[in-house]
């Protein structure tokens, strides 16, 4: 075993009884420290922490989300991102500040069923996550192929700086948007290319608990283009 | 001293029960987590011949927007028997009973959920009975409880549960429904094995104060016994296919 601090984990499992600091997804109870969700531990210098496997998107603040228009009322879009909270875009985002609910008419812009890249603008527990497109690279989605895998395997898809996404990226000419919430959009103009990656999105989803996970989509990814 | 007559032999000589085990031995328990597509999280098990689905949504909305609490999240639990779960067709409507088990399962279940990271969200449990075979309640709890760990609702244990009871005057493990009904004693507990709390006690019948407390004792070993199961189940979703660590 290279790391032998590396553990899977289901929720009440004691990871450790050092003077730890608790981080994401454990708790502490007399001392111990408790996971609370089904994932795979890991404990750092002074912190422990559990990577997990399974779970619902959280917000936060300057995440990238692909949301879906589910309303409008006359100063704001509704927009479902995939969490338990829906997404608030005010139409003075993209109307600018001239923004006059008389005149202006939401639907003419973003209708229901539009797909939009956003990013978190501001959320705390009290109020419905704020989100915005006023930013280049995001605002309406107009091509592409959405897929939806689980939000706690994101960070896998991306990889290490970005690694994973890139390999698919180079392998099949694919753009690929990643929102934090288990949204991708995957755009390309070879559809055999394009099958490629969706298996290859699928396969991370699927397996990213494995070790050497990088290796395997590569392997996957070559096999066939050769 | 309490149950009905019967002429069904509950303990032979050799202590051997009515359906083959020891006084001490549970039912085949087998669970399987991740069964329905559309939920966050489900579980499916066989507890004996209870037959038991298990479904969680959330953390979503709530619905009636009163029930919201904007400190905390909250947790509904709803039990219910199909019809064709019984020997006799059931009612399909919700009986007292089944609204006052989806209340204490909501109770048992609540200590290990940390909810106060979703405010003004719900979590669902819908518990589904197949079919039912005595301690219907112990299997469904041990099934939200998989299942809640399915969807990725933080919880600070796994919750556990079996039952225990006295029959001829001896305390028994595991209560099926020959011994429920014509039984002393049922008691069901709900039990969080790592933190060592109970989350769920009833008790029907009449046990002295020592026998009340072996019978507990039983129960909290079934739990144990239970939470190996449950853990293999989700070990077996989540890393399955996956290398040894």
């Amino acid at each position: 075993m290279v790391n032998n601090k590396r553990k899977y984990v289901i929720p009440g499992d004691v990871i450790t009884t050092g003077p730890y600091r608790p981080e994401q997804n454990v708790t502490l109870v007399d001392k111990k420290i408790i996971a609370t969700t089904v994932g795979v531990s890991e404990i750092y210098d002074d912190s422990v922490k559990v990577i997990p496997l399974t779970g619902m998107y959280i917000p936060k603040n300057n995440d990238l989300v692909i949301g879906k228009i589910t309303s409008h009322s006359s100063l704001s879009w509704e927009v479902d991102i995939n969490s338990c909270y829906p997404g608030m875009l005010p139409a003075s985002d993209i109307f600018g500040r001239n923004f006059q609910p008389s005149t202006d008419e939401l639907n003419s812009k973003l209708k229901k069923g539009d797909l939009i890249a956003a990013r978190i603008a501001n959320f705390d527990r009290s109020r419905d996550p704020l989100i915005t497109i006023a930013d280049r690279e995001l605002g309406k989605i107009d091509s592409g192929t959405l897929i939806q895998i689980s939000p706690s395997k994101v960070p896998r898809l991306i990889g290490k700086q970005g690694s994973m996404i890139q390999l698919i990226e180079m392998a099949t000419n694919a753009t690929i948007t990643i929102g934090q919430n288990g949204r991708v959009v995957v755009s390309c103009d070879n559809p055999d290319a394009l099958l490629k990656a969706l298996k290859a999105i699928r396969m991370i989803d699927e397996r990213a608990h494995m070790a050497n996970l990088t290796d395997r989509v590569k392997e996957m990814l070559e096999s066939k283009s050769g | 001293m309490g149950g009905r007559e019967s002429d069904v032999v509950l303990l032979d000589e050799k202590g051997i029960r009515c359906d083959g085990r020891t006084v001490n031995q549970t039912r085949k328990v087998t669970i399987k987590a991740g069964v329905l597509k559309n939920a966050d999280g489900s579980a499916y098990i066989e507890f004996g011949d209870n037959k038991i689905i298990a479904g969680v949504f959330g953390p979503r909305d709530v619905h009636p927007k009163h029930l919201a609490n904007t400190d905390t999240g909250i947790i509904r639990c709803r039990y219910h028997m199909s019809p064709f779960s019984v020997t006799e067709r059931k009612h399909p409507a919700p009986s007292r009973r089944e609204i006052e088990i989806g209340k204490v399962l909501k109770e048992a279940l609540k200590p290990a959920l940390i909810l106060d990271k979703f405010p003004r969200t719900v979590v669902d449990v819908f518990l589904e009975v197949l079919q039912a075979d005595g301690g219907s309640r112990c299997a469904a709890l041990a099934a939200a409880s998989v299942a809640l760990a399915d969807a990725g609702i933080p919880m600070r244990d796994m919750v556990s549960a079996c039952a225990a009871g006295k029959v001829a005057d001896t305390i028994i493990l595991d209560v099926n429904n020959e011994e429920d009904q014509a039984g002393q004693a049922d008691m069901p507990v709900g039990y969080m094995p790592n933190l060592e709390k109970v989350t769920l006690f009833q008790l029907d019948g009449v046990l002295t104060p020592d026998e009340y407390k072996k019978c507990l004792e039983t129960a909290i070993i079934g739990c144990k016994q239970v939470y190996e199961i449950q853990k293999k189940a989700i070990k077996d979703k989540f890393f399955g296919d996956g290398e040894n660590q």
